[in-house]
């Protein structure tokens, strides 16, 4: 088996360390040690993380093959430091048979970059109507643990309320894209000062947060796990941390966006700003990043959303909602909670790795950087800066909100079970 | 420099005061027996309408013929749009087809300056309205009613709105028309106050250069004109008021309520009216209703934005705020 030495890194942003990758997992952490027949990785200054975990991640197949592939999606989340994804329902078919996420569970397998994880719809057809077969895509070669409807809301209350319950059989839980239908009808864009003058349909901040209240009341009530997707205000995180304090298991994930963009970019028109849940005010961005760092909010999503050009090279209306962000996540959690002081590395591997594979479930990921576990890691320079390039991604569309801006960080290294999938910053 | 006209609210008040004398000018030539101008000879302009208004598009139309500018009329009902094809292929099409300026109604917000920024096209784009946005020639036409009637023909060139209290009345969340008012007016120095229920003001209106009202009779004896909006009768199934009548009591315009204004307080209408709704037919036909002079001075108004984008000589229109005026990679 190959051998791997990574000398000299911060573990989790400690003191220097090296770490000795004996095939699949880590045999040694320490200081000094010897080479040996090992390839040695110089991390001097560099930080090492576990390998990330995505729980919120759009990879379209099957379906919408022309926007995004396993192979392309899962080679965009390792060039970003993941070693796991969670691969969102709504594909074409829906993923809501053992057949279709068993399919989706195996490409990952097969192409080898990272490790994909389905996530399970909660309703036939994201309809809303009839629970899909939660059972049998649990019992399937994939072992779908997380179910979601993501991208829409399951807003009838029993049916959510039955999803709630059932999961609890094979430690389930349901991952709710909270918003209420009729408060967002027509909805383009967060309803405030923007939206007025410019004269889009407004996505009240009510609508996210009647859902998350909601949902954790329903929670208690039949002793079930909930996940919040992508909370975008601040009075989300208020009903989150009120909940919490009551001992609700609910947990909730912020995308990188909420946590740096503003409604104010609207103004330009421009729909590679146009997101689901929207784009929200400076007081909310605010408010989700120190929630984030208080453990509110548990982890980091990227709710990756990769979209053809020609679906973004049009009118605001007319375009998809979503932004690709397997490939900045990282660097926009350094430049927004650690570059600010707001999160140090240990909490990065906190939100980003250890807490997401709790929340799924998924063995062999979010594990600790220490003898015998499995060699799924991530190191990264983080004096690094530049430009986003859309060019340089390997994900296969290109709709950033943030070409041509300035990021800190660079993945330089990935390893999924002690082999390389990013290699001196490059795709092995 | 390309010069666009997308926005009310991206005029200055010499912009607008100057298009305002030049719309003046051109009312002129509606008075002499051939009324055309040789100013945009040779020039083609297309007026490219994804959303149905034909009052909006004979308006531009009549403008650019009398400046003898060569004219396309583009709706999208029947054509490659319904298709499936984008506005960025269609404006392309134009381009390649050597169309000087685009005039643009659309259903989307923001469409308009979408073409104007996204370097799809190089031609100025005059927006003819754009889903519940803009309306910026509306606006124009409107001010220059005013003008007209409220300081008068002669003693108002060079003249803004300065203390003429404006009241504008009825659904603003889905109104291009106000938006562009309330931009403009408060540019030209007048007062402006919005009468509706508070479902039909959008949430975040509170930094609008203007007040707010829910009671009609209250604004009415301090407004020297009062702008009547158009209530689609779906709103009521929408929920943003009960029935018909109760609007109509509360926020419908008729004689009864006419008589406390000032004397000398016109009625405003971008039409087209819905009698009986929000204004009573005897109020619609009184000589205080300008409806039919909005209509003409609609063309002046347009044909003043065409000559001074177009043929002018002096900057007429500037997209000086920063984010408008962004390009978009």
């Amino acid at each position: 088996m190959s051998k791997i030495l990574i000398r000299g890194a911060k573990v989790l942003g400690g003191e220097p360390q090296d770490v000795l990758i004996d095939g699949e997992t880590i045999d040694r952490v320490g200081t000094g040690i010897e080479a040996g027949d090992a390839t040695v990785v110089e991390a001097e200054g560099q930080i090492l993380l576990p390998g990330l975990v995505d729980l919120h991640t759009h990879l379209r197949e099957p379906g919408r093959e022309d926007s995004e592939t396993v192979l392309t999606g899962t080679r965009a989340a390792a060039s970003g430091g993941y070693t796991a994804v969670f691969a969102m329902a709504n594909t074409f078919p829906v993923a809501d048979t053992a057949g279709v996420v068993e399919q989706v569970w195996r490409l990952g397998k097969e192409h080898g970059y990272c490790d994909v994880q389905p996530i399970g719809a909660v309703t036939v057809g994201l309809e809303g109507k009839q629970l899909a077969e939660l059972g049998a895509m649990h019992d399937s070669a994939a072992n779908v643990k997380v179910f979601s409807d993501d991208g829409k809301c399951v807003d009838d209350a029993q049916i959510m309320r039955r999803a709630l319950e059932y999961v609890k059989a094979f430690g389930g839980v349901v991952a709710q894209h909270a918003q209420e239908p009729r408060l967002t009808e027509g909805a383009q864009m967060n309803e405030g000062v923007v939206s007025a003058e410019l004269g889009l349909g407004g996505w009240p901040a009510v609508a996210e947060e009647s859902i998350i209240a909601r949902d954790v009341l329903l929670a208690e009530h039949v002793g079930s796990r909930v996940h919040i997707c992508h909370l975008s205000t601040a009075g989300s995180v208020e009903i989150v941390r009120w909940a919490k304090s009551r001992g609700i298991d609910v947990t909730a994930e912020v995308t990188p966006h909420h946590l740096l963009l503003t409604d104010e970019l609207v103004r330009t028109y421009n729909p590679v700003y146009k997101v689901n849940p929207p784009l929200r005010t400076e007081r909310d961005v605010m408010a989700l990043r120190e929630a984030l760092a208080d453990g509110t909010i548990d982890i980091v999503a990227t709710d990756h959303a990769p979209h053809p050009h020609e679906d973004k090279d049009c009118e605001w209306a007319a375009a998809a909602m979503g932004m690709v962000g397997l490939e900045t996540a990282l660097s926009v959690v350094q430049h927004t909670m650690v570059d600010t002081g707001l999160l140090d590395w240990a909490g990065v591997a906190d939100r980003m790795s250890f807490r997401p594979a709790h929340i799924g479930r998924l063995d062999g990921h979010g594990r600790p950087v220490s003898a015998g576990e499995p060699a799924n890691l991530t190191l990264l320079d983080p004096a690094y800066r530049g430009v986003v390039n859309p060019a340089d991604f390997a994900s296969r569309s290109r709709n950033t909100p943030y070409e041509g801006l300035e990021l800190p960080g660079r993945v330089t290294h990935t390893f999924l079970r002690g082999r390389a999938t990013v290699l001196d910053g490059t795709l092995a | 420099m390309k010069r666009h006209l997308i926005s009310a609210a991206d005029l200055t008040r010499d912009d607008a005061v100057l298009i305002l004398d030049t719309a003046e000018e051109m009312a002129r030539v509606a008075d002499r027996p051939i009324k055309k101008l040789p100013t945009l000879r040779g020039r083609t302009i297309c007026n490219l309408f994804f959303e149905d208004s034909t009052r909006t598009r004979i308006s531009f139309e009549a403008a650019e013929k009398r400046l003898s500018a060569d004219v396309i009329n583009f709706a999208a009902k029947g054509s490659s749009v319904s298709k499936g094809e984008s506005l960025k292929d269609t404006a392309q099409t134009l381009e390649a087809m050597g169309v000087d300026a685009v005039v643009i109604r659309h259903g989307a917000s923001g469409a308009p300056y979408r073409l104007a920024t996204s370097g799809w096209i190089d031609a100025p784009v005059i927006n003819a309205g754009d889903g519940t946005h803009e309306h910026p020639t509306q606006a124009l036409l409107d001010a220059f009613t005013m003008r007209r009637r409220l300081v008068g023909h002669d003693a108002g060139i060079g003249k803004g709105l300065d203390g003429l209290r404006i009241t504008i009345v009825g659904d603003v969340l889905h109104s291009r028309v106000a938006r562009s008012n309330v931009h403009l007016l408060h540019t030209l120095g007048a007062q402006v106050t919005l009468v509706a229920p508070p479902t039909l003001i959008p949430v975040g209106a509170e930094p609008w250069p203007c007040e707010v009202s829910y009671d009609l009779d209250e604004v009415l004896p301090k407004s020297d004109a009062v702008m009547m909006l158009r209530v689609q009768r779906e709103r009521m199934n929408a929920a943003f008021f009960p029935t018909e009548r109760e609007y109509s009591r509360r926020y419908g315009l008729d004689a009864e309520r006419m008589a406390k204004m000032p004397e000398h307080a016109i009625v405003m209408h971008p039409g087209p009216m819905v009698r009986g709704m929000e204004i009573t037919a005897e109020v619609a036909d009184s000589d205080r209703c300008t409806v039919v002079e909005q209509v003409a001075n609609g063309v002046s108004a347009r044909m003043a934005v065409l000559y001074l984008l177009l043929g002018g000589s002096e900057p007429a229109v500037t997209t000086t705020s920063t984010p408008r005026t962004e390009e978009s990679k």
